[in-house]
């Protein structure tokens, strides 16, 4: 059974499909007064869409869906939420891997994807401000004839947003370097539960106060809504080297990463691809990555022409010494962005091999990367499953991708427990349960395992300060039990638009 | 002091035993570190027990780049450590203990170069209200595995919690550092360098802390030169003070006629030395109330370093 279905199961929802309740026609006339009629849906088709993210996880059940174009908007919605006791569920893109943006409770949906202007660009204090709704990969090539580009690059960023890049403290290859979301998020306008509006932090480096603007990112949007963002912008480097090692074995590539890091190299990405990924990757994009070699490591390096040069024949040298069969730099930017082409749409060439995946993110120290997929192999092999790993070295990041056709009976459960006892070597191993995905509903249930009662006890106490009622995005992150607010708030919902 | 860490949730040596005792559950208390911050957000009031954090390096790994260590500890102690290894972190030594310079969340002179404390704390663990050990955070140097208890710790002033160990991230010292003195431009050499590890102006002098392999420096030097005479250094100048102003790095072109008296501006960072107060920072009425409500579930009774005010740090 799944994380969300166990939750669905301890809520009572029975999965009855009904007509939606009074209470939910006077919540529409509301929201669409305060909205307007055509962005506000509650049709078949939004309902469902916005059921799901890109999670293996079979939907939750979603309430209306609103589309605001400004930050009043947001605070009207999230007014009449609390008014009728509703709950409200963030969303973006919808490409989140742990069910973050999955409704539980037919909360009100907050789609900010029509909030998604550049608002601003400020190239002396750094700083980018813009709506939720902007596109990663938009602000990059906004800023790309200034010089400038924001740093955190997940695999997904030609689609999803800087809002969820802020809910789930996003990362991205070259996030080893110049780090994850959080580093990059300098102040932001933000709705609370109550319709309050607030800024947290400044575009001053050590604003007053407590660090909510650091505790806001990441927090899967179970704090409030961000409406303003302002992102810190990075410098383009101008020398750039991309080097691709080749190795027998998925353990000397894991090796060399911990070699350059102990070298005390930080290269702006470490990325290693198996051999069954590489094949595939190959096939879609023609980038010139060996079809023989049991495992590659993408190594950049940025900076300064000189340093770029010195650092990468360190890697290179490193590399040799355990083992590289073969050590290629791109010789010019097209091959570099071939390479990446590959990397950033590895995920879609599986499609050649098995039509469902599950993408798993742990983290562990980058000294164990070797012996844990060694583990991550063998429980594959355990329970008669494909297993491809395409991951952040560089930080530790692991991503196994545990491939299934859907269509086949029992597959699930057997793609559950494998990713079950993943989650446990991980942490058996020094890790942690996410790096870059979040928690969602995906990894709640092992939240004990790396907390105690009162390590829970005091995140939620860090939740309830933003948002006593626990309504939004209810049902995440902190395991049912710890947080008795979720219940209440998923609870007050009238049996009829459990749907 | 011995402890483990690995394998899911964090254990703890006995130090951190000790000082949750010593903390209890009870009566206002107050963590006295080296003292060099006594002052930032307030007077203790309420005549506090006083208390001290444990101290020692818990465990070191230079591989991993991360160092786990008991916040009674010197910064310079931490420091020493982990030149050993060729390593540094953000925290700056301004004479006090590691867990001070956490909580009050300075960060270093060099900051563009040795990055922000608020992004240097992976793990903390403190002593609550109730006098129990809480952990929030993670050992690895990405981690979004639940919220994030220990970017609520830096610069909370121990209201929230009383620290005990956190892990920090550390970072490698880079081969050359050189100092240059220069009358161009500051904001044009921002402009025109990569990675400064520092820009400081007074006004008419700039400072240029460059750091890196050395042809970089030089690339670098070429570059400033380019905007004016530079002439290198012993030493970086001497720091005004005793107070500490936090600007939008654009407000730093008219500086001068913001503050009175003697002032050092970090270019590009915002942080302004000075021999002038800055003016109060009002925190709006809605940041404020969650301030209040998170200092009334973390310390329901106010008696983790009562008098200190966070927002007016």
């Amino acid at each position: 059974m799944s994380m969300l279905e166990k939750a669905r199961r301890r809520l009572g929802d029975r999965g009855a499909r009904a007509e939606p309740a009074t209470d939910d026609d006077r919540l529409l006339s509301e929201l669409r007064l305060a909205l307007a009629p055509d962005r506000v849906r509650f049709d078949g088709a939004e309902r469902s869409l916005h059921a799901k993210d890109a999670s293996v996880f079979r939907g939750g059940v979603a309430g209306p869906s609103c589309f605001p174009v400004n930050t009043e908007e947001v605070q009207a919605i999230m007014r009449i939420a609390a008014a009728h006791g509703r709950g409200v569920v963030p969303r973006g893109a919808g490409t989140g891997l742990a069910g973050g943006a999955i409704p539980l409770g037919a909360p009100i949906v907050v789609a900010l994807t029509k909030m998604n202007r550049i608002l601003s660009v400020d190239t002396d204090s750094r700083v980018a401000w813009v709506e939720p709704g902007v596109i990663n990969l938009d602000l990059t090539r906004h800023l790309t004839p200034m010089g400038f580009h924001f740093a955190p690059d997940p695999s997904s960023q030609q689609v999803c947003t800087i809002g969820g890049n802020l809910a789930n403290n996003a990362g991205g290859p070259h996030c080893l370097a110049y780090g994850v979301t959080n580093a990059h998020i300098m102040a932001m306008e933000v709705v609370l539960a109550d319709g309050d509006v607030a800024m947290l932090g400044g575009l001053d480096p050590e604003p007053a106060g407590l660090d909510l603007r650091g505790v806001f990112v990441g927090s899967e949007g179970t704090l409030g809504i961000a409406t303003k963002i302002a992102v810190r912008i990075t410098k383009n480097r101008p020398a750039v080297r991309t080097l691709l090692l080749s190795f027998d074995s998925v353990s000397d590539a894991a090796n060399t990463v911990s070699g350059i890091i102990a070298a005390g190299i930080v290269p702006a990405a470490l990325e290693v691809m198996d051999h069954r990924i590489t094949v595939a990757v190959e096939n879609y994009v023609g980038a010139g990555y060996p079809r023989d070699a049991a495992a590659v490591l993408l190594a950049e390096v940025d900076g300064l022409d000189d340093g770029v040069g010195i650092d990468a024949d360190r890697i290179a040298e490193i590399g040799r010494q355990h083992g590289a069969t073969d050590v290629r730099t791109a010789n010019d930017d097209n091959e570099r962005a071939l390479l990446w082409k590959g990397r950033k749409t590895a995920f879609g060439a599986i499609a050649q091999i098995a039509p469902d995946y599950y993408l798993h993110d742990t983290v562990v120290p980058r000294s164990e990367l070797a012996n844990v997929l060694e583990k991550v192999y063998a429980i594959a092999d355990n329970y008669d499953l494909k297993v491809m790993n395409v991951f952040h070295a560089g930080d530790g990041n692991l991503h196994p991708l545990l491939l299934f056709d859907s269509r086949e009976p029992g597959v699930l459960e057997r793609v559950h427990a494998a990713g079950k006892e993943i989650v446990e070597a991980s942490l058996d191993a020094g890790g942690v349960l996410s790096g870059e995905h979040g928690i969602g509903v995906e990894k709640q249930a092992y939240m004990d395992r790396l907390f105690s009662d009162d390590d829970l006890d005091h995140q939620d106490r860090l939740r309830r300060a933003f948002d006593p009622g626990c309504r939004a995005n209810p049902g995440k992150v902190i395991p049912m039990g710890h947080s008795c607010a979720d219940i209440q708030a998923l609870r007050r919902v009238p049996t009829g638009v459990w749907g | 002091m011995t402890a483990t860490g690995t394998g899911g949730r964090l254990r703890h040596g006995p130090g951190v035993a000790r000082f949750a005792a010593d903390v209890g559950p009870e009566g206002p208390v107050a963590v006295a570190g080296a003292r060099t911050r006594w002052h930032s957000g307030g007077e203790p009031v309420r005549e506090p027990r006083l208390v001290t954090a444990p101290v020692g390096i818990v465990e070191y790994k230079p591989d991993e780049m991360t160092i786990r260590i008991a916040v009674g500890t010197t910064v310079a102690e931490l420091d020493a450590a982990l030149a050993e290894h060729g390593q540094r972190s953000a925290l700056p030594d301004r004479g006090g203990t590691v867990g001070g310079a956490v909580v009050v969340g300075e960060n270093d002179r060099d900051v563009l170069s040795r990055g922000a404390v608020r992004n240097a704390v992976l793990q903390v663990s403190y002593v609550s209200s109730e006098g129990k050990v809480v952990s929030g955070g993670g050992p690895t140097v990405k981690n979004v595995s639940g919220f994030d208890i220990p970017r609520l710790t830096v610069g909370s002033l121990g209201t929230l919690g009383c620290l005990a160990e956190v892990i920090l991230r550390t970072n490698p010292i880079p081969a050359v550092s050189r100092w240059f003195e220069t009358r161009a431009d500051p904001f044009a050499l921002f402009d025109a360098l990569l990675a400064p590890a520092a820009l400081l102006w007074d006004g008419v002098t700039t400072w240029i802390h460059l750091e890196g392999h050395g042809p970089d420096v030089e690339a670098e030097l070429v570059r400033a030169s380019a905007l004016g005479a530079t002439a290198e250094v012993e030493s970086p100048p001497q720091m005004p003070g005793p107070h500490r102003w936090s600007l939008p790095p654009a407000q730093l072109r008219g500086v001068g006629d913001l503050i009175d008296g003697r002032w050092l501006a970090s270019i590009g960072v915002g942080t302004v030395l000075a021999t002038a107060p800055q003016p109060g920072r009002e925190l709006s009425a809605s940041v404020t109330a969650v301030h209040d409500r998170m200092k009334q579930y973390f310390d329901p009774t106010g008696r983790l370093n009562p008098g200190r005010d966070p927002g007016r740090r």
